[in-house]
Parts: structure tokens; C-alpha cells; sequence
């Protein structure tokens, strides 16, 4: 990845893409949708990044990395690693047909997910994978407390019940275990999925030197648990040994800052129930 | 016969590096080499990136059992000022000033 691109200070999706290429090397071909990645890398005819990328429509990474795929299968380039890289927007919501469809055919494909919460390129909408009581600007709130109330969609657990064979979620503050988990799903021939929680400073509303400490108050609250399923079997990757309490996480950024204390406390509460969850599902998986 | 155009696709290849974003910049970032314990954090999470390795000898190191290894440095012609450098660093070895006050600086 070079410098000069067009990323916001501080933004986290750009840590994200260096540690992707980092760990999947030269002999990888890109398609992004549109998102805040289309435009990063510059205004045609700049480019960002060392390796092909191929611009696709918002709702069909899925559809157009299957493409790729079957045509370098074709061609007898079966080592080249084809990567969807696709933001929140365009995975959780307009792109879950595709990417459904995609990783049921089951083709060789790495599907990155980076995660913003929001649809950050077009002014901060709400996805569906924006958290429970952020504000957005169609959740804006005011009297009527118009939050993002509905709980954040898990899009790793609708990949999970696809029974693909790489499921993982990371986040840029914890590089080693992104790398790691990218160079596993590089060994494992079928669809990939990787979720990497990234902040976002224009749209989280937090100042730009908090972005990697975000990240790692996201795993440490456990409001962003880290953990990889391979073949079914989950493996939570960093366990928090006391976990912090959520407020630390929240209050460092200006779209939870209206949140009330009992609002805080109902968070809190479906970030537990979560935790909970994901501890059976280890235990439970790991039974033979 | 079908004849393709020799680029079927606008194909993007003018580097990114041509876009000196160092203008951005509010606060530069300022490694006090005396500190920097060349742990190269503040390189790992740079979103540029614009931190750069630099010879051993290039900078002072704050013990000798550190001068083998290489230094680091801000490129300033992309660094915007982020500040995550600054807030990573295990040592505080590296400060956020004020572009205007190191323009003054250097006027007086
Ligand atoms: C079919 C279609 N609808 C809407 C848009 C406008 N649009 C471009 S990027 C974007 C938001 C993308 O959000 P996300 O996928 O979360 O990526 P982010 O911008 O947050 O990185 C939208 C709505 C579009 N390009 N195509
Ligand atoms: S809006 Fe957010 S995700 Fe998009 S470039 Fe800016 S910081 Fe990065
Ligand atoms: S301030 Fe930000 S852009 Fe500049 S060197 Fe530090 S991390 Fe990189
Ligand atoms: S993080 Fe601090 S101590 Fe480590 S290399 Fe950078 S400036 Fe030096
Ligand atoms: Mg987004």
C-alpha cells in the first residue's frame, strides 16, 4: 500500500487493508464495491495498492468474485488469492444475496468484511451492522430518541450457518491475530469470511488518535469478541481475563455521547448475553 | 473475430505517491529520539503509512544496547497528523505540535 491516498486521518479501514496485503502478499486480485475503499485510493487514474483491483457495482462483490475465481480457474491460475473487500453496507445489507449465493457455490474466495458500522462514504447512514444506541445521521435522534436501537446484525454467524469452511472476526489493534488469520484461511481451499472491525474517526465521531485504542477497547469490553470458527468448531482468539466494563468504550466516541445510564446499562446487558452465547457455542462445539 | 481495445477497462496506474497529503497535517508528530526504544509500534499502526525505517545510526539512541537496531522516521510528506503514532508509543517518545507553532519557530 503506498501513501498519499485519500483516507480521512486516522481511519481504520486503511490499517485494515494493510494488514490484509500484508498477509495474503502480491499474488491477490481485489474487488471493492462502492464504499470509503473505492475512493482511498484516489481519483482515477491514481492507485493505492500494488495488486489488481477491480471496481464493482455496491451489491455484487460476491458475485464478482465468484467471477474472478472461475475464469482464473479457467486459465489454470488457481494459486492467485481473489479477495472481496467490501464495507459494512455493502455486506451486511445490499451484498448478502450475492455473498450468500457466492459462498454457498462454494468457490475458492476470501470475503473481507470491514466494518465501520455505518455507511460511512455517503454521511454516516445506519447499516445494519451499526451497534445498538450509536447515533447515525437517519438515527439521529432528538426527542423521540431516535437511536439505532435494534441490535447489530452478526454477519460472521449468518456466514457461520452457511457451513463455509473459514469464519473469523479481528480487529486492526490486535495485528498479529488478523495476520494469523488470513494466513490460516489462505491454506483452506472454499469461501472465506473475515469481519475486521474498523473505526471510523469522521463517522464514530472520536478524535483520530483513538482509533487503534478504540479497536482495543472493543475486544477488552468484549462488545467485539475476537474468535475464528473453522469447519463448525469456534475458537474464541483473545479472551479478555476481566473484561472492562462497556462505558470505557463508549464514552471515548460522540455517537453514543447522549446515552443515558440506563441505556448504558441495556447495552451492557445484550453485550453480556452475547459473551454468553459465544462461550457455549466454543464449549459446545468443541464436545465431540 | 472478436477485436478487444488493448486496455478493455480504464486501468488506474499513476501512483498514489504523486498526492503529497502532508498538507492535511494540523499537529506533526515530533520523535524524541532520546526515548524511542525502536519497538516500531508506532510504524505498525500508521495508516499511511508514512513512518519509514531509518539506519541505526541515523538517530541517538537512549541506551547503547539499542544502537543496532534501526531507527524510524516520519515521512512529512504524507503523515496528516493523525496522532495514533503518538498515542501508541509505550514511551511517549513521540509529541503532537502545532504546524503554526513550529512555523513560528522557524521564523524566529
Ligand atoms: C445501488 C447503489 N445504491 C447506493 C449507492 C451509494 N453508495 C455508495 S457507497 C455507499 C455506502 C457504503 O457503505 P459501506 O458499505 O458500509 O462502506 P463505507 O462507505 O462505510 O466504507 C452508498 C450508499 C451505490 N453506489 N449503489
Ligand atoms: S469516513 Fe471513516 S472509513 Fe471512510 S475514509 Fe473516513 S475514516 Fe475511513
Ligand atoms: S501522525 Fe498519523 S499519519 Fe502521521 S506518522 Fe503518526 S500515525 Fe502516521
Ligand atoms: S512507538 Fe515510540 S518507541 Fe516505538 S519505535 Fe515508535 S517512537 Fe520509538
Ligand atoms: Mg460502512
Amino acid at each position: 500500500m503506498l501513501p498519499g491516498h485519500t483516507a480521512c486521518l486516522g481511519c481504520g479501514a486503511t490499517i485494515a487493508m494493510r494488514y490484509v496485503l500484508k498477509a495474503l502478499g502480491k499474488n491477490t486480485i481485489l474487488s471493492i464495491p462502492a464504499c470509503c475503499w473505492a475512493v482511498i485510493p484516489g481519483v482515477y487514474p491514481h492507485r493505492t495498492l500494488d495488486v489488481p483491483l477491480l471496481y464493482t457495482a455496491f451489491e455484487v462483490t460476491g458475485a464478482a468474485i465468484s467471477g474472478i475465481r472461475e475464469a482464473l480457474n479457467a486459465l489454470g491460475k488457481e494459486d492467485v488469492n481473489v479477495v472481496g473487500f467490501a464495507g459494512d453496507g455493502g455486506t451486511a445489507d445490499i451484498g448478502l444475496q450475492a455473498l450468500s449465493g457466492a459462498v454457498e457455490r462454494g468457490h475458492n474466495i476470501f470475503y473481507i468484511m470491514y466494518d465501520n458500522e455505518a455507511y460511512m462514504n455517503t454521511g454516516i447512514q445506519r447499516s445494519g451492522s451499526t451497534p445498538m444506541g450509536a447515533w447515525t445521521t437517519t438515527t439521529p435522534g432528538g426527542k423521540k430518541r431516535m437511536y439505532k436501537w435494534e441490535p447489530k446484525k452478526s454477519v460472521a454467524e449468518i456466514m457461520v450457518a452457511h457451513n463455509i469452511p473459514y469464519v473469523a472476526t479481528a480487529t486492526i489493534a490486535y495485528p498479529e491475530d488478523l495476520i494469523a488469520k488470513i494466513k490460516k484461511a489462505k491454506e483452506i481451499k472454499g469461501p472465506k469470511f473475515i469481519q475486521i472491525l474498523s473505526p471510523c474517526p469522521t463517522g464514530w465521531r472520536h478524535s483520530p488518535d483513538k482509533t487503534v485504542e478504540i479497536s482495543r477497547l472493543a475486544v477488552q469490553t468484549n462488545m467485539f469478541p475476537l474468535y475464528e470458527v473453522v469447519n463448525g468448531t469456534y475458537r474464541i482468539t483473545v479472551k479478555p481475563k476481566n473484561p472492562k466494563p462497556i462505558k470505557e468504550y463508549l464514552r471515548l466516541q460522540g455517537r453514543f455521547r447522549h446515552l443515558t445510564d440506563e441505556e448504558i446499562e441495556m447495552i451492557q446487558r445484550e453485550v453480556d448475553k452475547r459473551w454468553k452465547e459465544l462461550l457455549k457455542k466454543e464449549r459446545c462445539s468443541n464436545e465431540d | 473475430m472478436v477485436v478487444l481495445p488493448e486496455e478493455p477497462t480504464p486501468i488506474a496506474k499513476v501512483p498514489s505517491t504523486e498526492n503529497k497529503t502532508g498538507g492535511w497535517r494540523t499537529f506533526r508528530p515530533r520523535i524524541i529520539y532520546e526515548k524511542c526504544i525502536r519497538c516500531y509500534i508506532c510504524w505498525k499502526f500508521c495508516p499511511e503509512p508514512a513512518i519509514e525505517f531509518d539506519s541505526p545510526d541515523a538517530h541517538p539512541a537512549p541506551k547503547p544496547a539499542l544502537a543496532k537496531f534501526d531507527t524510524v522516521k516520519i515521512n512529512y510528506d504524507y503523515c496528516k497528523g493523525c496522532g495514533i503514532c503518538a498515542n501508541e508509543c509505550p514511551v511517549n517518545a513521540i509529541e503532537m505540535v502545532l504546524e503554526e507553532s513550529i512555523e513560528e519557530e522557524e521564523a524566529d
